[in-house]
């Protein structure tokens, strides 16, 4: 096994927030999806994403049937398949990017299906190996851990729980049990994209989460501008943008859904812009 | 596989069939189907919730509806004798009904105050939209796009129930889509919403509960079938999309092992070509809450399904008729958009009764299997609804212009 499998998967994750931690800063979190709006165009983004202030990173897995996701994820996955991305495609090119890159956590998020297909031992054993270091897999829930998420544990790889606001104390030790890495808060009820929540409800939600876990608790939902990153950071260890930066991916195509000029710099700006918001939380 | 002492134990306690059903949902929705779940049982157990059911069965929805000899059509096809199961006489045209009158009975004992639906044809928004009508709370039925224009009559009687119907156009625009977005819908409004699944596939308990609410119809075919024929039939017929009219009608026989057991999946333009089949034509994998046999390329990404038939029009299946295929208590049998029509109109014909597209499938099934069968063998067809709502697809199949 090479150095850089052994600091890989939760490891990765753990000095990446304790890295924070001596920073004495909040961390952020983005997601874009893989293969859109092509394969080139979306391992340049992920290749920028470090320099341009992302300190983790959610590497989405295009699925046909995003329930849980708001119209601009939903598109982006859909532009993504039409591209040809595929799982195999997804996790070539997180081997691509650790060509590069050993130190910047990349969480694979998505949905059950694809990976089923795919055969989850196979999945797992290419996945550690390509450097992706831990999962989001938005439809198991705690009641269907036998699947991946215990697989995955074992194999070395983080499983991240979604903790939302209908998540009360009595059920929150179920979502926290077989969690690691970290627990990543859904701010608001509701798909990706959608309206954001109060800034003191997330306060009292971080508090709540942390009064049961020690896990870093990164928050996420309806996060749009530096300002609300920068809210969030106060109290979260990370926030999460996703649908705002997925929104820039998409108003950089021209009418056929090529990539105009301009547009691996102007998310990679507006990926930076968000990282300002975040450093400055606790300045 | 083995035969087994029961066929009627499932789910378990985590919702599974087999390696089918359970709870592949988001975190948010969990405590809500945890919820569910607890309130059903609760309900099950209390005798005022089944008098209650009873008396809008009897009352609103007109059962019990008649196990009809079907002479004409015995005659001839000069086999098995047949008898209908006249779920096309409830109230709303269809078996549909059965299954949302229990779960807004369900949803008032939850203190719920608003009800969404997803639908395809149409059958299942209209069920809903007029049970929302007479216990008064609104509704919300999404409904693809591609379906709103093309089932135009059902989406007319939605709005006049007080219903609101929103067009979907994510995806392909169908009915999976309108199956996500009601997800959605749910996902985001959580504390007074109920969701009213159409068929007996979703996260657990809902194939349980729609099974429960529809083994009103197997069981009334057992002690009628008794009245008529002294003994029960040889052989079930009905058709399967998500598969809730079959599962009435399958799971009070299942244990009676002398009685066959056929589902009829839509084979559309033929199983080389676009079609529904998803138990001939697919793989298990895990969408809408469960898992179950899909149409899937070989990414994992799901395909469209396609039938004659809007109803039957879904890439997926419920669990328990996953996991029945898998154990080969029940055959799956798969009948072309052709057969359909053909047997639509043999129907019309032979016996006045219009059957929808979706049950045309099973009557098509029983056209090729009654003649094999002996004088003396009895055959019950599940006539799950009426086709006048397909009158216009049928026209436009048969170059009619109406």
């Amino acid at each position: 096994m090479s150095a850089d499998n052994i600091a890989g998967g939760e490891a990765r994750i753990r000095a990446r927030f304790d890295a924070l931690k001596r920073e004495g800063r909040s961390g952020l979190v983005t997601y874009l999806m893989a293969g859109d709006p092509d394969y080139e165009t979306s391992l340049a983004l992920l290749k920028g994403l470090p320099g341009a202030g992302a300190d983790i990173i959610e590497w989405g897995l295009p699925f046909t049937d995003p329930m849980a996701d708001g119209p601009s994820i939903q598109a982006a996955g859909l532009r993504a398949l039409a591209g040809g991305q595929t799982l195999a495609k997804t996790i070539q090119q997180v081997r691509a990017f650790r060509e590069g890159d050993v130190t910047t956590p990349i969480i694979l998020m998505g949905y059950y299906n694809p990976i089923y297909s795919y055969g989850v031992d196979r999945f797992l054993a290419d996945a550690r190996a390509a450097g992706i270091d831990g999962l989001i897999i938005v439809d198991l829930p705690p009641e269907e851990d036998d699947e991946l998420c215990k697989p995955a544990l074992a194999a070395g790889l983080s499983f991240i729980r979604l903790a939302t606001p209908t998540t009360d104390d009595q059920r929150l030790p179920k979502v926290l049990t077989n969690t690691s890495g970290f627990v990543y808060y859904v701010s608001i009820t509701g798909i990706t994209g959608a309206g954001s929540a109060q800034a003191t409800d997330i306060d009292a939600a971080v508090a709540r989460l942390k009064s049961h876990t020690d896990l870093p608790v990164a928050v996420g939902f309806g996060i749009k501008t530096a300002a609300q990153a920068g809210d969030v950071a106060r109290s979260a260890d990370a926030a999460v943008v996703g649908s705002a930066l997925v929104a820039r991916v998409a108003g950089g195509l021209d009418d056929a859904g090529k990539p105009k000029a301009g547009l691996v710099d102007g998310v990679l700006g507006a990926v930076a812009e968000l990282a300002g918001g975040v450093r400055k939380a606790r300045g | 596989m083995s035969k087994l002492n029961t066929y009627r134990s499932g789910p378990d306690e985590h919702g599974h069939f087999g390696i089918y059903g359970g709870r592949y949902v988001a975190e948010t929705l969990m405590p809500l189907i945890l919820e569910l779940e607890g309130a059903y049982r609760a309900a099950k157990a209390d005798p005022a919730f089944q008098a209650e059911m009873d008396h809008f069965l009897k009352h609103y929805v007109g059962r019990p509806n008649p196990l009809y000899y079907a002479e004409r059509m015995t005659k001839h096809l000069g086999g098995a004798k047949i008898y209908f199961k006249r779920e096309e006489l409830n109230h709303t045209g269809a078996h549909k009904i059965n299954n949302c009158l229990g779960q807004m009975l369900l949803a008032r004992r939850m203190g719920k105050t608003r009800i969404i639906a997803e639908t395809g044809a149409g059958q299942h928004g209209v069920a809903t939209a007029t049970v929302c009508a007479r216990f008064n709370l609104p509704c919300t039925v999404y409904m693809g796009a591609v379906d709103v224009e093309r089932q135009k009559p059902n989406v007319f009687r939605m709005r006049l129930l007080g219903a609101s119907v929103t067009p979907v156009t994510s995806g392909a625009a169908t009915l999976k889509d309108a199956m996500n977005e009601a997800l959605r819908d749910w996902v985001t409004n959580v504390a007074d919403t109920f969701y009213i699944i159409g068929t007996a596939a979703g996260p657990h308990p809902y194939p349980e509960l729609v099974r429960d609410f529809q083994s009103v119809i197997g069981n009334e075919i057992k002690s009628q079938i008794m009245e008529a024929e002294g003994r029960q039939p040889d052989l079930l017929i009905a058709c399967v999309g998500g598969g809730s009219n079959a599962i009435g009608m399958f799971h009070p026989f299942l244990d009676d092992q002398n009685v066959e057991i056929v589902g009829v999946e839509a084979a559309g333009e033929g199983l080389d070509k676009r079609h529904a089949a998803s138990i001939a034509g697919g793989r298990p994998g895990v969408l809408h809450g469960n898992r179950t046999y899909l149409l899937q390329d070989g990414d994992g990404q799901i395909e469209e399904a396609h039938s004659i038939s809007a109803g039957l029009d879904y890439p997926g299946i419920g669990p328990e008729h996953a996991w029945l295929a898998d154990t080969k208590r029940v055959e799956y049998a798969p009948i072309t958009d052709q057969e359909a029509l053909d047997a639509f109109k043999l129907c019309s014909e032979l016996e006045g009764i219009i059957p929808a597209l979706e049950s045309s499938h099973a009557i098509a099934e029983l056209l090729k299997r009654a003649p094999k069968m002996g004088k003396d063998q009895i055959v019950v067809v599940n006539i799950s609804g009426r086709g006048d709502k397909d009158i216009f697809t049928v026209a436009k199949a048969l170059g009619v212009e109406i």
